[in-house]
């Protein structure tokens, strides 16, 4: 499992390695950018950035600096706030995103799951048939949609829930940017767990375990579940992604302090060191919930992990 | 004594967009206690899905119609949570194929262990050890080890022999198996069938085995019963049919069955034509396309199964083989 | 090949829902295009008598104007041909990088083919939308950067789907003769690769347009994508978003033609695409 493990990690840091390289000289070939010389810029960025970038280094060193100091977790000064680095700035942001796409992620497997399962065991009858629509309005229609939708209707209309803002541990603030950003995974895994749990109840073990004389939950949660949810598996890190996408609107338009709003708010303000940080902690994430399911698979299906 | 499985004009249909076909038309046999009962036919016969019927595993798209009954009480169509009371302890079903018919993802003695925890309510670790018993009864070597490894870890043969080890935990009443060999090798099938034999002895259960092969199920079965395009068309003793049967396809299948003393043969011996596929609707007698003594009125009425001379074995057949 | 469109077409007129998506699509499409001839009201026009009005069908403005007395109807048709043709235009544009990319994979085979698939597997690793964003940033926010990165959202998958095919076909026996009769490499892929894998494309095109005006719409709510005076469904959306206790019919009339149009797309893809797979039973 370890030796797995291991060459997975060292398939994926080429990939990053592309990643920060790209970021790094993108910036510098950025026409009128922040090192394009023309710039004029106040004397306290200017100065942060000569003395973060060593501007009148030759371009190697200036590479070599910039990889020693991500290696630390530095990512410069923001362009916008003087007063911060980057790395200050994901510090605060993050915590929140963090709590918003985990608890989505739950919510999109714990509510998926069942609804799926159901689907299939209730297969081709009305309940399947509105279920599955549910979920193909879930999947096509897109977030920032969706979300200004429930806002109307939860918080103006019925006054239930704030339509924006947050406070540090409060959870009404979150029940609709949960429940928007969740809407899209949370279909595609019911879909999912349909189709596959379809099959599933097809086989010819789950034939032998109703011969056994089982109960119904028994045979769905210890004989069928494991095999109808690996591909479920293989969808976690796509669906990491579109969670991580959907936090850009859903924290931009319900005002969380989260780094997808300083993402949207850099790339507004052409804030060069924090969009590129923010760029690099994405992906690096998503690389991370790569190697998670892969590992995850693995420890799933027993014939994967005996030959390994 | 009271049979413990009577089937009684047992159809069973699938449904398709455009039409119904039937796979089972109306079938009646029964099964005493301790009897073991074959039936054999080609596949599309209907011969697993008559006890697909009993044990309640058809699917989706199916109907049946009829009777059936298990030590008396009516099953066919039976609540899941009834039937759940019978099948995998007093009525127990063996698979085809091995390979297929275990969970992959558990653990050998997980499955024996939780047919115990399910039915006779013991604790799991009481369950393990009897399952560890029940794999020395089948003679499956090295028992310990095999309970904690998964069944893609298992030969064939193996495997098979878990499935039956599996069946009989509870001290069935009545074991079907369904071509328990076909998926194996000629070396590993005869140990099974030997197998079978001798768990029939130890535990002294009613067995029906379900079979295209009638040179397998000679050693073992008091009775057979031969199923052609979802009827049956002959029920005699085993002795009885292999000395001397009645039907003409039933005579047709002897003669395919190599054998060991006689001339050396050229070619085997095969049945000219195909069994009708289930959807063709039939007059008549539904061999007499391919039936060497079929006349007119085979293909105008259909043979009912009756009994020549009020013995045993019964025929359907206009002009049965004589004696 | 004829034979599998007419399968295909029965099989889809089968599908109650696909059939209605498809005319649901064609609806709104031609209400885009023609509507306006039936609008008196021009969507640039300010109308200061109705600034934020209702949408009421006995005023001038059937859905209603927004903040600045601009009728919302006209600005959401126009906001859709916006959003359709910049899907089209980048589906058209991502579809020929994939179909190109995966056709040469898939035929010229060996190392290049390797290489090739392995560039795309990075590629897929990476999440893209960030990057475009990152682009937007530092190339500024041209319209033309704009098609060109939601293009390249689109290829990968169908670059995949098209060497897939290719490496399939290449091995049957009409390649082998079309190479032996002395045909150059350019002329087989054009002549006999590409017309035989038109069946997964075209599912696979159905179902990348509407990707691709979801990413438009969503890189124009964020104010990254298509810029004043233009405006696509999702700017419209986005001014909606911030007008919502006050006026809420301006973000109700974009987002509910974006969430319809979507919807239909995918119903239709979907639809098309169990029509031409039969495995997909």
């Amino acid at each position: 499992m370890l030796r797995y493990f291991l060459t997975r990690l060292a398939g994926a840091i080429p990939t990053l390695f592309v990643i920060v390289t790209l970021a790094f000289f993108l910036i510098r070939a950025a026409p009128g950018g922040p090192f394009d010389q023309e710039q004029t810029l106040p004397p306290e960025i200017m100065a942060n950035l000569q003395s973060a970038y060593g501007l009148d280094q030759p371009i190697w060193t200036q590479y070599g600096r910039y990889l020693g100091a991500l290696a630390h977790g530095d990512f410069g000064p923001s362009f916008k706030y003087k007063d911060f680095s980057v790395t200050e700035l994901i510090g605060q942001g993050f915590p929140v995103t963090l709590e918003l796409g985990s608890i989505a992620m739950a919510l999109a497997l714990i509510l998926g799951v069942p609804i799926g399962t159901f689907a299939a065991l209730h297969h081709n009858s009305a309940a399947d048939y509105a279920t599955m629509s549910l979920a193909v309005i879930g999947i096509a229609i897109p977030t920032f949609v969706v979300l200004p939708f429930l806002g109307l209707l939860f918080g103006i209309y019925v006054h239930w829930l704030p339509v924006a803002g947050w406070e540090p541990g409060s959870i009404r603030h979150l029940v609709l940017p949960v429940v928007a950003l969740a809407l899209p995974p949370l279909s595609v895994i019911a879909r999912l767990t349909r189709a596959n749990m379809l099959e599933v109840l097809r086989s010819h073990f789950v034939r032998t375990a109703t011969a056994k004389g089982l109960p119904l939950h028994t045979v769905i949660l210890r004989h069928a579940m494991r095999p109808a949810l690996l591909p479920v598996a293989s969808y976690l890190a796509p669906a990491v992604a579109s969670i991580m996408t959907g936090s850009l609107v859903v924290e931009s338009i319900a005002g969380l302090p989260g780094i997808g709003r300083y993402m949207v708010q850099g790339a507004l303000n052409r804030d060069y060191t924090l969009v590129m940080g923010m760029v690099i902690i994405y992906s690096t994430l998503l690389i991370l919930m790569g190697l998670v399911v892969d590992l995850l698979y693995a420890w799933l299906d027993p014939r994967v992990r005996l030959e390994r | 004594m009271a049979p413990i499985l009577s089937i009684d004009d047992l159809t069973v249909s699938f449904s398709q967009p455009n039409r119904s076909i039937f796979a089972v038309r109306q079938v009646s046999l029964a099964v005493a206690a301790r009897e073991c009962v074959a039936i054999v036919g080609e596949s599309g016969s209907g011969k697993t899905q008559v006890f697909m019927a009993a044990m309640g595993l058809l699917a989706r798209n199916a109907a049946a119609a009829g009777s059936v009954r298990f030590e008396g009480g009516e099953i066919l169509g039976a609540s899941p949570p009834r039937l759940n009371g019978i099948r995998g302890s007093k009525l127990t079903m063996i698979f085809q194929d091995p390979m297929t018919s275990l969970t992959p993802h558990l653990k050998i003695g997980t499955q024996l262990a939780e047919v115990l925890v399910c039915h006779a309510g013991v604790s799991w670790s009481e369950a393990r050890l009897a399952a560890r018993r029940m794999l020395e009864r089948v003679r499956v070597p090295e028992p310990e080890r095999r309970l904690s490894q998964y069944p893609h870890e298992l030969s064939g043969g193996l495997r098979q022999r878990v499935m039956i080890g599996m069946s009989l935990l509870c001290r069935p009443q009545l074991v079907i198996a369904d071509e328990p060999t076909t998926a194996l090798d000629v070396t590993v099938q005869a140990q099974i069938m030997d197998l079978l034999r001798a768990m029939r002895e130890e535990v002294g259960m009613a067995l029906v085995l379900i079979s295209h092969d009638l040179g397998v199920v000679a050693g073992l079965a008091d009775r057979i019963l031969v199923m052609y395009a979802g009827r049956i068309v002959e029920s005699a003793d085993s002795a009885e049919l292999f000395r001397h049967a009645r039907h003409p396809y039933t005579a047709a299948l002897l003669n395919c069955i190599p054998s060991l003393s006689g001339p050396r043969l050229e070619r085997l011996p095969t049945l000219p034509g195909q069994p009708p596929r289930p959807e063709d609707i039939l007059d008549g007698c539904a061999f007499a396309p391919r039936c060497p003594r079929a006349a007119e009125r085979c293909r105008m009425e259909r043979p009912l199964l009756g009994n020549e001379n009020g013995g045993a074995s019964r025929v359907a057949c206009h002009f049965p083989l004589p004696p | 090949m004829n034979s599998l469109v007419v399968d295909a077409a029965r099989r889809l007129r089968s599908n109650p829902g696909a059939v209605c998506a498809m005319f649901v699509t064609a609806g709104l499409v031609a209400l885009a295009l023609f509507g306006p001839a039936f609008n008196p009201n021009g969507s640039e026009t300010l109308d200061w008598l109705h600034v934020a009005s209702q949408p009421a069908l006995q005023s001038a403005h059937w859905f209603g104007t927004d903040r600045l007395g601009r009728d919302l109807f006209a600005r959401t048709l126009e906001g859709t041909r916006v959003s359709l043709a910049v899907g089209v235009v980048a589906s058209a544009v991502s579809l020929s990088v994939g179909i190109s990319y995966g056709a040469v994979a898939g035929y010229v085979g060996g190392r290049t083919d390797h290489a090739m698939m392995r560039i795309i597997e990075i590629l897929s690793g990476l999440p893209l939308i960030f990057f475009v964003i990152f682009l937007t940033v530092i190339f500024g926010r041209s319209e033309s950067l704009l098609f060109l990165s939601i293009g390249a959202v689109g290829w990968l998958t169908m670059a995949r789907i098209v060497r897939g095919q290719t490496l399939s076909i290449r091995r049957r026996e009409f390649i082998e003769a079309a190479v032996a009769s002395g045909a150059g490499t350019g002329r087989i892929i054009v002549k006999h690769v590409i017309p035989n894998i038109i069946g997964p494309v075209i599912v696979y095109a159905t179902l990348t347009v509407p990707q691709i005006i979801m990413f438009e719409s969503f890189l124009s709510f964020l104010g990254l994508g298509i810029q004043e005076p233009h405006a696509s469904l999702g700017t419209l959306i986005a001014e909606g978003a911030g007008e919502m206790e006050a006026a809420p019919w301006i973000l109700l009339v974009p987002g509910g033609f974006l969430a319809v149009l979507l919807l239909a797309l995918n119903i239709f893809g979907d639809g098309l695409r169990d029509a031409l797979d039969v495995k997909e039973r």
